[in-house]
């Protein structure tokens, strides 16, 4: 069923009777030629683009719990490529533009809202580095633009631009960045993938992978033993648990990173902005309420949520940024699972394993690289050779000496 | 989390700095042990979901390093030595 005003307007007159579920569920097949493990906005994005783009069949996608009950639900929703290296920008760039395609592409409203973001300077050297960060964005074709004080102080002049320590002294903007609808980005996904054939299997948890002679032959799930040719894994957060299945020990932590969500409030926010002085980043929801987030906790999780000491620590960075903040009420906070890398940069590569195939090492930027992540997957499943964009993420850099690492924190991931 | 340091008593997590796997005290000797096995070491991490053995820094305390054994489900915390011991236990002179 398409989606469009008048279908809209149709239904309204009669009642909405004749809306129906937006996929289907399933029973397993005894084997499919794809298995994509993990159906969250990663793994629905590769069995999209997989049929859509790639022209493959026999897809199936196989969900823990239920779709988009993960991370692609739990992030921030901020979309944005103001990245510095090579490796990295042109892949987030290439998301950036999906974004910009996306509802029209797959007919479904995810709520794509440019609004621009930026990003706080407070010293001199800061500004030099995000000088350099601007000009590596606009030669690799994306857009950025540098604000002075004032131009930031005509965007939101209620912000502490005195503060002792970080005094904002500009910024640097990105104007095609945003925010999107989480939740719909996993739902338009899902019901593409759908509508193309693909079987989205849920409460379907891989238990096992067979492995015969260095080559997959299937995998073993909660509802029984699934074949495939290829299966590709992309369950950031618990990558390390469904690769130890595959005998494969992962250059990855998993760490638990909280976000924030305060009470409704009159129009305060119209973009996204970032304060690293605090690694504190707000926006503003169409309900009203301020989304916002800090650091990880730090140590390793699988927990879903935080502790104390670093809900304090946000709330201090939200302060020094927004005095004007100090009266409104936290209405919820909870926690996601990252796979914190070892350069803070993800890895969409092939393994040992013949026909096995990873995506995960998201850090905290995975919601923005949802579309490009799920294209470039489906390309190395279907191709066997890497997308252009996402040639830098393999396995074998760290031992060639090739990381990505934009922080530059070396193997440390929880400073990434 | 309290973290029930061995010499001080019970302490706030957040006295401590946090490095990771406690299998980083044993590092390979890097002119023998080959680029394979360093690259194992500095990169590759086991990442259970459960029990876990790990290395924490006491900064603003007596800056010993200890080892917590901590279950990374529940954040509950089952065990802490000083990484001192626990080298020695292994042979190590330090």
């Amino acid at each position: 069923m398409r989606y469009s005003g008048f279908r809209v307007i149709a239904e309204a007159l009669t009642g909405h009777k004749g809306w129906k579920p937006v996929w289907r569920d399933p029973e397993p097949q005894a084997t499919y030629d794809y298995i994509i493990i993990g159906g969250g906005g990663h793994g629905l994005a590769t069995a999209y683009y997989l049929a859509k783009e790639f022209g493959q069949a026999r897809i199936a996608v196989l969900e823990k719990g239920y779709l988009g009950g993960g991370n692609v639900g739990r992030n921030t929703t901020i979309i944005r490529s103001n990245y510095l290296l090579d490796g990295n920008e042109p892949f987030y760039e290439f998301s950036l533009k999906l974004w910009e395609g996306l509802e029209q592409d797959f007919n479904y409203n995810a709520m794509v809202s440019q609004r621009g973001i930026i990003n706080l300077i407070h010293t001199d050297a800061q500004r030099d580095a995000f000088t350099r960060r601007a000009n590596a964005m606009i030669l690799h074709g994306a857009d950025a633009e540098m604000l002075s004080r004032e131009d930031v102080r005509k965007l939101y002049p209620w912000l502490n631009f005195d503060n002792a320590r970080f005094p904002i002294k500009g910024a640097i903007a990105q104007k095609r960045g945003g925010t999107v609808r989480h939740d719909a980005v996993a739902w338009g996904y899902a019901r593409g993938a759908d509508m193309r054939g693909v079987d989205l299997i849920q409460n379907c948890e891989v238990t096992g992978m067979r492995i015969v002679g260095g080559r997959i032959q299937g995998v073993e799930t909660s509802r029984g033993y699934i074949g495939a040719k290829k299966v590709g894994v992309a369950v950031a957060g618990s990558s390390s648990k469904v690769m130890a299945h595959a005998g494969m020990r992962l250059p990855i932590e998993s760490h638990v990173l909280q976000a924030f969500v305060s009470e409704g409030l009159k129009p305060l926010i119209d973009g996204v902005m970032t304060f690293g002085a605090g690694h504190f980043y707000v926006s503003q929801s169409d309900k009203g309420g301020l989304v916002f987030g800090g650091d990880i906790d730090g140590y390793n999780s699988y927990a879903q949520r935080g502790n104390l000491p670093v809900i304090e620590d946000v709330a201090e960075g939200g302060m020094a940024l927004m005095p004007a903040i100090g009266r409104v009420r936290l209405l919820r906070s909870w926690g996601g699972i990252m796979d914190m890398s070892m350069d803070g940069s993800p890895i969409i590569d092939k393994t040992p394993v013949e026909g096995l195939y990873f995506n995960g090492g998201w850090c905290y930027g995975g919601f923005k690289a949802t579309p490009a992540s799920g294209w470039c997957f489906a390309h190395l499943l279907a191709k066997d050779e890497s997308h252009t964009t996402a040639k830098a993420y393999r396995f074998d850099r760290f031992l060639k000496g090739l990381m990505i690492d934009e922080k530059g924190q070396g193997a440390t991931p929880n400073l990434h | 989390m309290i973290i029930h340091h061995p010499i001080l008593g019970p302490r706030d997590a957040q006295e401590f700095v946090y490095l990771g796997d406690a299998s980083l005290i044993n590092r390979p000797d890097g002119m023998t042990a080959g680029i394979e096995a360093f690259h194992d070491y500095a990169y590759n991490r086991n990442n259970p979901a459960g029990e876990h053995r790990e290395l924490w820094y006491h900064e603003q305390g007596d800056r010993s390093w200890l080892v917590v054994t901590r279950n990374t489900v529940t954040h509950e915390i089952l065990g802490v030595e000083l990484a001192r011991d626990v080298a020695r236990a292994q042979g190590r002179s330090k």
